[in-house]
């Protein structure tokens, strides 16, 4: 089946809008939001503090611990109930595979940096948002981190290779659809999050992973400005 | 190889720099703090304020959570009391440990209260003497200037503003203490300990969170100068209307 | 642990000041009130008090009524804090602090009659509907009942029905039809410190308090809800002016709405 336009028309290549802003929670050390269509996640670090209990303590450097959580409101459907699901849990573990290699806390051992994905409203892509929004916080709350990480998914829908897809183009029953989301580092492009649902070929994956490369590095410009933003704006 | 390509600084003085940004190549550029080198590039490791000194490029932070370092005075507060010594709250991911014998240089008898020398919640300024590999941190309060602060309010500012807070030789610091006329102590962990008149002692915190926004701008001195004077003014002026 | 601090705020209020410079009876600026800002929910609004910020979010679902009660609706009232908006706050269920927030915003809206819960009845002893109402903080800098009271109100003011068609709801599209909201209780919360009465606590205020009474009024200063928090008792005395200043300000701050 051909896949001919895409339902919002956007091209193949293109992401739906995107908005991001520095430094929205005050309270915490570090915080970023980002939206992607409609797709939005606020992301809040607090560290590098205090880690209890002792046994999760690393004496050589500090930890990194994720946490995804949608609000019961965020689905399109019905109320999600809190709590967190396998699902997000797996998200969580992802998350923070996808951001750790870029972060260096050897001069914190036996402490923690937490990081807070919270989605208030979801339509596919959540976990490539909250990656974006935990990045640009990580870089808010001081850390060391040798680049930030960004991410989108990637996918086929019917016969056509896209990228961000949305809910639609997920669900789209009239072909085979693959999803794939993807997070990396815009500057050396080394990939930290890799995940597939559905079938591709090869050929297709590697021309994919290329496309969301591109894609990435658009958005790392975006989380850029969003980062500088936010610091030009104490210029009175 | 003859010669070395000339080095090309892409990042401007003063500039942000976000991490993963490219902030010079070649291989004459030499990377200060906050910046690595990945083959001939100069690459920002942090969010910060690109300084450029000579041949090398660092970055200044403008964001981080304080790291206890010895040597250091800090305001801290006292979470545990226990036998032989105090529990303290540095503002940063560890705590410090302060013993009796270098809590104050009055004799205390073994099996003392400790709490009728520092007590839970109480903010005292104490000086870092030791940070182990593992972030163990030893504190005393002997020595100048170190005591418990009675009375006053405890604020909490980014760390990495504090060089700008007390400025110079302590000239933006002791400027706001000569025009508020508060006690002020500020602490190198970002706690800052006011006192004074109710009025004075808000004005004191309002300049102090200026110059947290306006520390990278130039001529800060005058322009906190003028804000506290204005300030001081109009309360001076209310009042003798009353 | 927070006498330094107490005696401190109770000397600045005797200059008539509070910590931020505020008036014992002001709010802290701005206060912001948006509306539907989740596409997802039914329902939603954010509410800004001074750097407390709340997300509230509405479903609506249609389910069996309970048996007491055929041919009502109902409300469901949940909070959570996250740990995304304070520090102190731990990932987990909800605790008591949560539990209260929910169960003192519920309160004000059911007592009040806001809403008609008979207006909710689809087919009495079989269908009615339910709104889910859950609370997320988004920054924690104090007075989280007054924010979250303020944001649940504004909430269900936004709210339109989804297309039900007796049997079955479609998320996807909203009807215009909005909810039979008749009445608009407001919270404020009005807290004892030493002899002295403060409203909006901040967060460096909550810590130091006495004791606090949340007033939830309505229009016409009819109280619907009433809660005592603190460690410390309230004389009648102190009762009666508290509930006077929150009928006050609750006039002052229906006009966010």
């Amino acid at each position: 089946m051909t896949y001919k336009q895409r339902i919002d028309g956007r091209g193949f290549d293109e992401t739906r809008p995107i908005e991001a802003e520095v430094g929205i929670i005050p309270r915490a050390d570090g915080s970023a939001m980002f939206k992607i269509g409609n797709t939005w996640a606020y992301a809040a670090v607090y560290g590098p503090r205090n880690l209890h209990p002792k046994f999760l303590q690393d004496p050589q450097r500090g930890i990194l611990r994720c946490n995804y959580n949608m609000m019961p409101f965020s689905s399109s459907g019905e109320r999600v109930r809190p709590g967190g699901s396998r699902r997000s849990k797996e998200i969580s573990l992802v998350t923070e595979k996808a951001l750790f290699p870029v972060l260096n806390l050897e001069e914190y051992p036996n402490s923690v940096v937490d990081v807070f994905i919270e989605l208030p409203q979801t339509e596919a892509g959540s976990r490539c948002a909250g990656i974006c929004a935990a990045s640009m916080a990580l870089a808010d709350a001081g850390l060391e981190m040798k680049d930030l990480v960004s991410a989108v998914s990637v996918g086929k829908v019917g016969d056509k290779l896209l990228v961000d897809l949305d809910y639609s183009e997920e669900s789209y029953a009239d072909g085979p659809v693959a999803d794939i989301p993807i997070a990396i580092m815009p500057n050396s492009d080394k990939i930290t999050l890799l995940q597939m649902d559905g079938e591709v070929n090869k050929e297709e994956l590697l021309k994919l992973l290329e496309m969301g490369k591109k894609v990435c590095r658009q958005i790392y410009e975006l989380q850029k400005k969003a980062l500088k933003e936010k610091y030009h704006e104490a210029d009175g | 190889m003859s010669k070395n390509k000339m080095p090309q600084i892409l990042a401007k003085d003063k500039e942000i720099s976000v991490p993963g940004e490219t902030l010079a190549i070649g291989m004459d550029v030499l990377p200060g703090v906050g910046t690595y080198r990945d083959k001939e590039k100069i690459i920002a490791n942090r969010l910060g304020l690109v300084v450029i000194e000579g041949v090398t490029i660092k970055l200044y932070p403008l964001s981080g959570r304080y790291l206890p370092k010895s040597g250091d005075t800090i305001i801290c507060k006292v979470i545990d009391v226990g036998f032989n010594g105090w529990r303290l709250d540095t503002n940063s991911a560890y705590s410090a440990m302060l013993s009796m014998k270098d809590a104050t240089s009055d004799f205390i008898a073994r099996g003392a209260n400790l709490t009728q020398y520092y007590d839970l919640g109480d903010y005292i300024v104490c000086k870092i003497v030791n940070v182990t590999s593992q972030k163990l941190v030893d504190v005393t309060m002997k020595g100048p200037g170190l005591r418990k602060l009675k009375g006053g309010r405890v604020i909490e500012v980014n760390t990495n503003k504090v060089p700008r807070i007390i400025g110079k030789q302590g000239s933006m610091v002791v400027m706001i203490k000569e025009i508020t006329g508060c006690y002020i102590v500020v602490g190198q962990n970002g706690f800052i300990w006011i006192d004074g008149d109710p009025n004075n002692e808000l004005l004191a915190v309002q300049a102090i969170r200026k110059i947290e926004r306006e520390s990278h701008l130039s001529g800060l001195t005058d322009k906190i100068k003028e804000y506290l004077e204005n300030n001081v003014k109009i309360k001076n002026d209310l009042q003798t209307k009353n | 642990m927070h006498r330094e601090l107490r005696s401190h705020i109770i000397k600045l209020l005797s200059a008539d000041t509070r910590l931020d410079g505020r008036k014992s009876t002001e709010y802290r600026k701005p206060i912001e009130v948006k509306y539907g800002i989740v596409k997802t929910a039914e329902g939603s609004a954010r509410v800004r008090i001074g750097e407390t910020d709340v997300i509230v979010g509405i479903k609506m679902e249609v389910g069996e009524p309970y048996p007491d009660t055929p041919d009502e609706g109902t409300i469901i009232v949940g909070a959570e804090l996250l740990p995304l908006s304070n520090p102190e706050f731990e990932l987990g269920p909800p605790g008591i602090q949560a539990i209260e927030l929910a169960r003192v915003v519920d309160r004000g809206i059911r007592e009040s009659k806001a809403i008609s819960f008979k207006k909710l009845c689809v087919e009495p002893g079989k269908k009615v509907w339910m709104l889910l109402i859950d609370i997320c903080t988004l920054n924690d800098a104090g007075n989280l009942f007054d924010a979250s009271s303020l944001a649940a109100l504004a909430a269900l003011r936004d709210a339109k029905y989804p297309e039900f068609d007796g049997e079955k709801i479609d998320y996807k599209e909203k009807t215009n039809k909005k909810l039979p909201l008749e009445k608009l209780p407001i919270a404020v919360t009005v807290a004892k410190i030493g002899s002295e009465f403060i409203v909006d606590p901040d967060i460096d205020e909550e810590r130091a308090i006495d004791s606090r009474l949340t007033v939830s009024s309505i229009d016409d200063g009819t109280l619907c809800a009433l809660q005592k928090g603190g460690d410390y008792p309230l004389t009648l005395e102190d009762i009666t002016q508290m509930v006077e200043i929150g009928i006050q300000k609750a006039k002052e701050l229906r006009k966010f709405l």
